[in-house]
């Protein structure tokens, strides 16, 4: 979860691999909002997905999810393992525990487990926004900032 | 053309398979089967619904369910579908005489293809559940599957 505590409550499936979600992101850190993000990576639409969710959630094991997210979605062209690397070795993190963590049973339950709350959510598409009320499938659309701004 | 309804035994249908074999009523006795009716091989939406339909696929098994991707393409023009997804859900042609089994389920779009349509038939061929989306452009979620099974008791 990032951002001020009491400012308003966005949850967020989406996929690092996903164009739509880095438009999404870019436009949620422009605005005021309390953001948790949860992993939906489909396999056979973005095949990187799963192994970028499995690395940013292994930056998390070392305190370094936020900045990793950040990083995967500001160059989604480059998702290969050496970029994924590059990335943890730019955060100052150790590259071996990084390493074993994403590809650790612990790391793979946790993203299966946002992939099933997604699910039982009604997630059909990425990405996908719920606050308070507000639900908001695909391609982001300006009312959906306007809706958002409103507190 | 509503679809079928809950309670009513599944028509008397065929289906080709990529293996050139026919897929009948028949095939549906003996487990829990979903029929996913969709438009177009290659279309975008589809693209996303059985992709997604894949990732929980395990779960599905898990409570003997199985399921189908029913559209009107050519088993071929399916096989490349399924192919190029990478996915494992078994494709079903409704080619020829085009439509027919999907108009058997009341799931034939005036457009000459599937409405965007999920049926689930019990062990006995009867229908347990349908849903049909209200336009061929909204995905239906899995969860509308699992609390369908939730709801008969699977």
């Amino acid at each position: 979860m990032r951002g001020p505590e009491g400012a308003r409550a966005v949850i967020v499936y989406g996929d690092y691999e996903c164009p739509f979600c880095a438009a999404l992101e870019a436009r949620l850190h422009e605005l005021e909002l309390r953001v948790t993000f949860r992993h939906f990576p489909v396999r056979a639409s973005h095949p990187r997905a799963q192994a970028a969710a499995l690395a940013a959630e292994a930056a998390g094991r070392q305190g370094a999810f936020w900045p990793f997210h950040d990083a995967l979605f500001a160059d989604q062209g480059r998702l290969e393992d050496p970029h994924l690397w590059a990335r943890a070795e730019v955060l100052g993190l150790d590259l071996a525990r990084f390493d074993a963590d994403r590809r650790s049973d612990a790391v793979a339950a946790r993203v299966r487990e946002d992939f099933r709350g997604g699910i039982r959510a009604g997630v059909a598409t990425t990405p996908t926004l719920f606050s308070e009320g507000l639900t908001h499938a695909g391609r982001p659309v300006p009312a959906l900032w306007e809706a958002l701004r409103q507190a | 053309m509503p679809p079928i309804e809950a309670g009513q035994p599944a028509p008397e249908f065929s289906l080709g398979t990529h293996e050139g074999n026919r897929f009948t009523r028949e095939d549906l006795l003996g487990r829990i089967t979903v029929l996913v009716f969709y438009p177009f091989a290659f279309s975008p939406v589809c693209t996303e619904q059985l992709a997604i339909y894949q990732e929980v696929l395990e779960d599905f098994e898990a409570r003997g369910v199985t399921l189908y991707g029913v559209s009107c393409d050519s088993a071929w023009s399916q096989e490349a579908f399924r192919e190029k997804l990478g996915i494992t859900i078994a494709q079903l042609s409704d080619f020829e005489p085009k439509g027919a089994a999907c108009r058997a389920f009341g799931v034939l779009h005036p457009g000459g293809f599937p409405e965007r349509a999920l049926v689930m038939t019990g062990p006995d061929g009867v229908v347990l559940w349908g849903h049909q989306a209200s336009s061929p452009a909204e995905l239906p979620g899995a969860n509308l599957i699992f609390d369908a099974l939730d709801a008969v008791g699977v």
